[in-house]
């Protein structure tokens, strides 16, 4: 029997893809990503009042930017994110905020969720239709 | 006791996510692809008067200051969490990029809305 003792590294379990070894993971890191597309957008934003400030022809450049197709289908990804993100943004809010209570009882994580939903649905229709009285 | 600087950031990356949750799909929608396309907004929605217009208003020009202040600090603190689930040390260097960059792009936006007038 061999007596020497064995030196070797301490085992470390390998971190590399762990979100990918579970839907729940996946769905975690998911809705993490959608940052960077909230970060993307800021920054498109950003510029654009940046370029508003410098003056009529820098801000046509960017509106003609904004309409070639390489800044369409970043605003469609875009799109989907923000879309992911609002909707895991009220799914994990029963779990986020503090307890609501109403007549005694706890209010249910489905109403909370329910209403944030209806909340966005409502806020994007009167920001549509602000867009759309703005054009008129 | 020092105290922490944690629940400012937090509480910026709540009031960002709410916002961003709330508006952010439907802003990007008329900015990035309804406006641009011309369908189902008119391309001159955005054209340089009317846009000047908006953000020399008080309460346009908050509008825009809050979307981008809010969006950006929701970002990055998401992101400067994120960093340590992909197995990345973060440190003081991580923070100050993270952070600082939302600092940035709210000082650009904020002297960008203020040079603009009232």
């Amino acid at each position: 029997m061999n007596r020497k003792a064995v030196v070797r590294g301490p085992y470390v379990r390998p971190m590399q893809g762990w979100w990918r070894r579970d839907p729940f993971f996946v769905r975690y890191m998911a809705r993490e990503a959608t940052a960077l597309a909230v970060l993307a957008y800021a920054i498109v934003l950003m510029v654009g009042v940046l370029r508003l400030a410098q003056g009529e022809s820098a801000w046509n450049r960017w509106l003609d930017a904004l309409q070639t197709p390489w800044s369409m289908a970043l605003h469609l990804v875009l799109l989907v994110a923000f879309a992911v993100h609002a909707k895991s943004w009220f799914d994990i809010m029963p779990k986020t905020m503090p307890m609501m209570f109403a007549g005694g009882r706890r209010v249910a994580a489905s109403t909370i969720t329910r209403t944030g939903y209806a909340a966005t649905i409502a806020a994007s229709i009167a920001l549509f239709a602000l867009a759309w009285w703005w054009q008129s | 006791m020092k105290r922490s600087n944690a629940p400012t950031f937090w509480l910026l990356f709540g009031a960002g996510g709410m916002l961003s949750a709330l508006l952010g799909t439907m802003l990007v929608f008329i900015t990035g692809i309804a406006v641009p396309l011309g369908w189902p907004l008119r391309s001159n929605t955005m054209s340089y008067p009317f846009m000047l217009a908006f953000a020399q208003h008080w309460l346009g020009k908050g509008f825009l200051f809050v979307v981008i202040g809010l969006f950006a600090w929701h970002a990055v603190h998401r992101i400067y969490h994120s960093l340590h689930d992909l197995g990345i040390h973060t440190g003081t260097a991580a923070k100050l990029i993270c952070y600082g960059g939302a600092l940035v792009i709210t000082l650009v936006a904020a002297v960008s809305l203020v040079s603009l007038g009232f």
